[in-house]
């Protein structure tokens, strides 16, 4: 692997944030570790049935009732052309804040992953030029890669991977 | 104690737009002569409240500015004056220019200072004067020399009926007391026996002496209020030997001052230009809503109380009770939502009133003579509403005037009055706000439509058009009759856009003509953007709703009143008439629908553009009230949606948009 | 004797007297005013200076508040629609309980003669508008301490 990973998981509680480099919530998908800003999460949910949207890519699942708010709901894996499976109990949406388009609107979005992983400081590390990771996911939606316990974190850029404009064309 | 004025700027401004619209339509009143005294009074009223708030505020120039105006409206007002057509005018262009002094005040723009200019010195020259406001606070800065004495001579005695103006000499006497050394006695001699006293009147005098820097002004001053409740005499005891060197010094002083106090002020301006938030949308609501409100909430919150009481210790003996309750809870839920959405409602005047003032302009511009007659003010609608729907009725009413209402001679050779009419009238019918533009003009000419049509494309020569269908070629994107393109209603661009507009709200606009005769242009809007009344419907395992606006009947087809139809796919027969049929399955895709056969599902037959519709689905549920919800704002917008509900259950249905489904279908 | 009622009633600066509202609360004010900036305003300023104050947008409004409170100081606009500051004046001066109360009157300087019309109409001062809080402050304290 190519990529600049720099490990740094300190232990020590006495350590500022600063040091030890944001918080991410991690989860797994299709196998792979994913990691997202912890300050954009909102809420986790069971997966629960969805309104289903007309004339939408297959993505995006439908739309939830989120205390009064309409929330579209995006099942990752189809977003980022993994291999699709059946929902389980594991399976978790996480309701995220997203900012999107030029007036930097902010969206209320949920995402469904197969589980939840962790909750992990990690600094974040620059993508090299020549990505191609094991993983089809496009690095656009990556903003940079991390160590967790030995197992490589892919960082995921929010406002990228769910702008609807990206997604929808 | 420093006090932030900024805080009362953004009612100050609603206020003053409020008071400047009074001055408009007073002006206009005025000018057809349908004015009496008390209509003068109201518009001076306005003006006087304009200017003594803008100056408590800070707003310096709309003060200047509104001063010449009430100086004029006063003298109007005591029958000095006699205000003639052309200081209407002035007058009229005078609120423009201070309606754009406070805009540019409340958004932080600029204010044109040539325009200021030009309008005061219009008013100057009604007035006869040359004397600028700004110029005068360098004279009365000139003008507060005067003598200083060491020390003055008091004599104070108040009259009998001095504490029946709320006065109180101890008050006087403090207030002395403060501005230096106060010495005196006072005089009992007049004070009556016991029995005679009656305790409401005043019996004492005063002499005093007073020490200290102080100027005859000052003391003036202090007995300002109750000189003619009283006897005062104030004389000097001695005179300050450097009197003349002080009172020059001083007033040179006073000159640095002003001049210094006046370029924080300017700075100060500026910065608050580079801030200026977006003012806040906000609405004025009437008490007697609010207390409605409150009423509500009173009541709701008793019936709950009602049922957790019952909750605590519950059984099955009490069920009818929980019942009651709960029917309670609903109805009161109910009237509350019906209460606060009663705040969002607005009288349509608020649109209304810039019509009589355009009218006049217009007409004049065109050399028409046109009266304007509304009705239905007070019609309520939603505030989104009422802020969306005046552009399309401007140009509707200038279309009126621009290609409905001849000039004054061809009225007189058709034989109709001189003078045209344009009516706006607002009504509810239905669930529906009616807005109607009516004219007496020449109406439209179906034939010159309908050519123009073929001239232009849109239709193909040769093929037969109803009226509505003509009209609505009206509404297409660059098409204009006028032979003549005018400023006014320009070639006709607008058009299409006030129907985008009105479509936009949920509404819908139909014409109405006769040649010779006169134009109706009705336009039919929802009466609140946040509610809908619903039908339920099911497809596969969907739920939608559909405004029962759209509504015409639901019927179960049978396969004799089913028909192919070349080219236009399925229809059915309803009565005389053939519908296309529309399949939300097919629509949006949807793979699980039950109904495949149109005779195992539903119709639901809509109308929307004055055509008909089946939609065909697989059930109907019930119908119910729902709150509109956007999809936009954390998704997009759906072709054929126009928005989310969450029902009962706490699930989400998507609303349809009819007149989308149907271009959907096209 | 009588002296002695007199400087009483000289010190309470009338027969009903802030006191008589309740020995612990602050001054009672009356504002009446159409413009609700202003109104706003001067309830801010008096608010924050410690007293009670009641609104009223016009003369009529303003007078059956009277009837309900007896307040220590009423400060009215003069040009209202419904009832003016000066018919207003006239009648609250009329009322027994408002014999001896100070009332203000807010007025533009060019209104010279709205001043005497005020003060025959029983008014007991002014406040001259364009003014800011201090200034109404002062004048208050003036009047109620």
């Amino acid at each position: 692997m190519s990529t600049d990973v720099e490990s740094k998981v300190d232990e020590s509680p006495l350590d500022s944030d600063a040091e030890l480099g944001d918080e991410y919530l991690t989860f797994s998908l299709a196998d792979e570790e994913y990691g997202i800003d912890i300050l954009r999460v909102q809420e986790l949910r069971g997966w629960e049935m969805v309104t289903r949207i007309p004339n939408s890519p297959e993505f995006v699942k439908g739309v939830l009732n989120l205390r009064g708010a309409i929330v579209p709901i995006i099942d990752l894996r189809e977003r980022f052309n993994l291999s699709v499976s059946d929902y389980t109990e594991t399976t978790v949406v996480i309701v995220l804040s997203v900012n999107d388009g030029p007036d930097d609107n902010e969206r209320t979005m949920g995402v469904v992953v197969d589980s939840i992983s962790d909750v992990v400081h990690a600094k974040m590390s620059e993508i090299q030029a020549t990505p191609k990771f094991g993983s089809s996911l496009d690095t656009e939606y990556i903003s940079g890669l991390a160590d967790a316990d030995g197992k490589m974190l892919m960082l995921l850029n929010v406002d990228a991977m769910l702008s609807i404009s990206g997604m929808l064309g | 104690m420093s006090i932030d004025m900024e805080q009362f700027h953004q009612v100050f401004f609603e206020e003053s737009f409020e008071g400047l619209d009074i001055m408009e339509t007073g002006l206009l009143n005025l000018d057809n002569g349908e004015a009496d005294d008390e209509e003068i009074n109201t518009i001076f009223r306005a003006a006087h409240s304009i200017k003594g708030g803008s100056g408590t505020f800070g707003f310096q120039s709309i003060a200047d500015f509104t001063h010449i105006m009430e100086t004029l409206l006063d003298e109007v007002r005591d029958g000095i004056r006699e205000l003639t057509h052309d200081g209407i005018n002035v007058l009229l262009k005078s609120v423009d220019c201070l309606r754009m002094m406070m805009t540019a005040e409340s958004d932080g723009g600029d204010i044109d200072d040539s325009e200021v200019k030009t309008n005061f010195d219009a008013l100057q020259n009604i007035l006869g004067s040359s004397d600028s406001p700004s110029d005068n606070s360098t004279a009365e800065v000139a003008d507060t020399t005067s003598d200083v004495p060491s020390a003055w001579k008091i004599s104070f005695s108040p009259h009998k009926n001095f504490m029946q103006f709320g006065n109180d000499p101890a008050r006087i006497i403090k207030e002395l007391a403060t501005m230096g050394q106060l010495t005196g006695h006072v005089d009992t001699k007049n004070v009556p026996d016991f029995v005679d006293l009656n305790p409401e009147n005043m019996f004492l005098s005063w002499d005093m002496e007073l020490k200290g820097n102080v100027t005859k002004e000052q003391i003036d001053d202090v007995f300002s209020w109750v000189e003619d409740e009283s006897d005062i005499s104030i004389t000097a005891l001695s005179k300050n030997k450097e009197k003349t060197q002080n009172t020059a010094k001083k007033s040179q002083d006073t000159k640095i001052k002003a001049a210094a106090s006046q370029a924080p002020v300017k700075s100060a301006a500026a910065d608050k230009k580079e801030k200026s938030a977006p003012a806040n949308s906000s609405i004025r609501v009437g008490i007697n809503k609010i207390d409605d409100l409150i009423n509500m909430v009173g009541e709701l919150v008793i019936t709950q109380s009602m049922l957790s009481m019952l909750g605590e210790d519950f059984n099955m003996t009490r069920l009818e009770k929980l019942q009651e309750g709960l029917i309670q809870l609903d109805r009161h839920t109910r009237e509350l939502q019906e209460s606060v959405m009663q705040i969002r409602m607005v009288p349509i005047s608020f649109t209304f009133s810039r019509f009589p003032r355009m009218v006049r302009d217009l007409s004049e511009k065109l050399d028409k003579k046109i009266q304007l007659v509304m009705h239905g003010e007070n019609t309520e609608l939603d505030k989104t509403v009422i802020e969306k729907i005046g552009d399309p009725l401007v140009h509707l009413v200038r279309n009126s005037i621009d290609h409905g209402i001849e000039m004054p001679e061809d009225r007189i050779a058709a034989g109709k009055p001189e003078t045209g009419t344009i009516q706006l009238n607002a009504f509810h019918r239905g669930g529906n706000i009616v807005i109607e533009i009516t004219d007496d003009g020449k109406g439209i000419d179906k034939d010159v439509i309908y050519n123009k049509g073929v001239e232009k494309g849109l239709v193909e020569a040769g093929s037969k058009l109803s009226d509505q269908q003509i009209y609505d070629l009206l509404f297409n994107p660059g098409f204009s009759t006028a032979t003549e393109i005018t400023d006014v209603s320009g070639r006709g661009v607008g058009m299409d856009v006030v129907k985008k507009n009105i479509m936009s709200l949920g509404g819908a606009i139909e014409t109405h003509s006769v040649k010779g005769q006169g134009s109706i242009f009705s336009i039919r809007l929802p009466l609140t953007l946040a509610i809908l009344d619903g039908q339920s419907v099911t497809v596969g395992a969907d739920n939608y709703i559909i405004p029962l606006v759209s509504i015409v009947e639901s019927v179960q087809p049978k396969k004799e009143q089913l028909n192919m139809v070349a080219g236009k796919g399925e229809t059915y027969k309803l009565r005389d008439e053939y519908l296309p049929i529309l399949r939300i399955c097919d629509l949006f895709n949807i793979p699980d629908a039950k109904a495949d056969k149109l005779e195992d599902g539903l119709l639901v037959v809509v109308e929307a553009d004055g055509k008909h519709f089946g939609v065909f689905v697989d059930d109907l549920l019930g119908q119910q009230q729902v709150v509109i919800k956007s999809l936009e704002s954390n998704y997009k917008r759906i072709e054929g949606i126009s928005g989310a509900t969450i029902l009962g259950d706490g699930s989400v249905a998507l609303i349809l948009d009819v007149p989308g489904l149907i271009r959907m279908s096209d | 004797m009588n002296r002695f009622f007199i400087s009483f009633l000289y010190k309470t600066g009338g027969l009903f007297t802030r006191e008589m509202n309740g020995v612990l609360n602050m001054a009672l004010i009356l504002t009446v005013d159409d413009s609700a900036s202003m109104r706003q305003m001067v309830a801010f300023t008096l608010k924050g200076a410690g007293y009670d104050v009641v609104e009223a947008e016009d003369g009529q409004k303003a007078l059956a508040a009277s009837k309900t409170k007896k307040f220590d100081l009423v400060i009215t606009d003069v040009n209202m629609p419904v009832m003016d500051g000066i018919t207003f004046i006239r009648h609250l001066r009329a009322e027994a309980n408002y014999k001896f109360t100070p009332i203000l009157m807010l007025t533009t300087e060019s209104s010279a003669d709205k001043k005497s019309e005020g003060k025959s109409a029983g008014a007991t001062g002014w406040i001259v508008k364009p003014f800011n809080p201090d200034q109404l402050l002062a004048v208050v304290k003036k009047v109620i301490g």
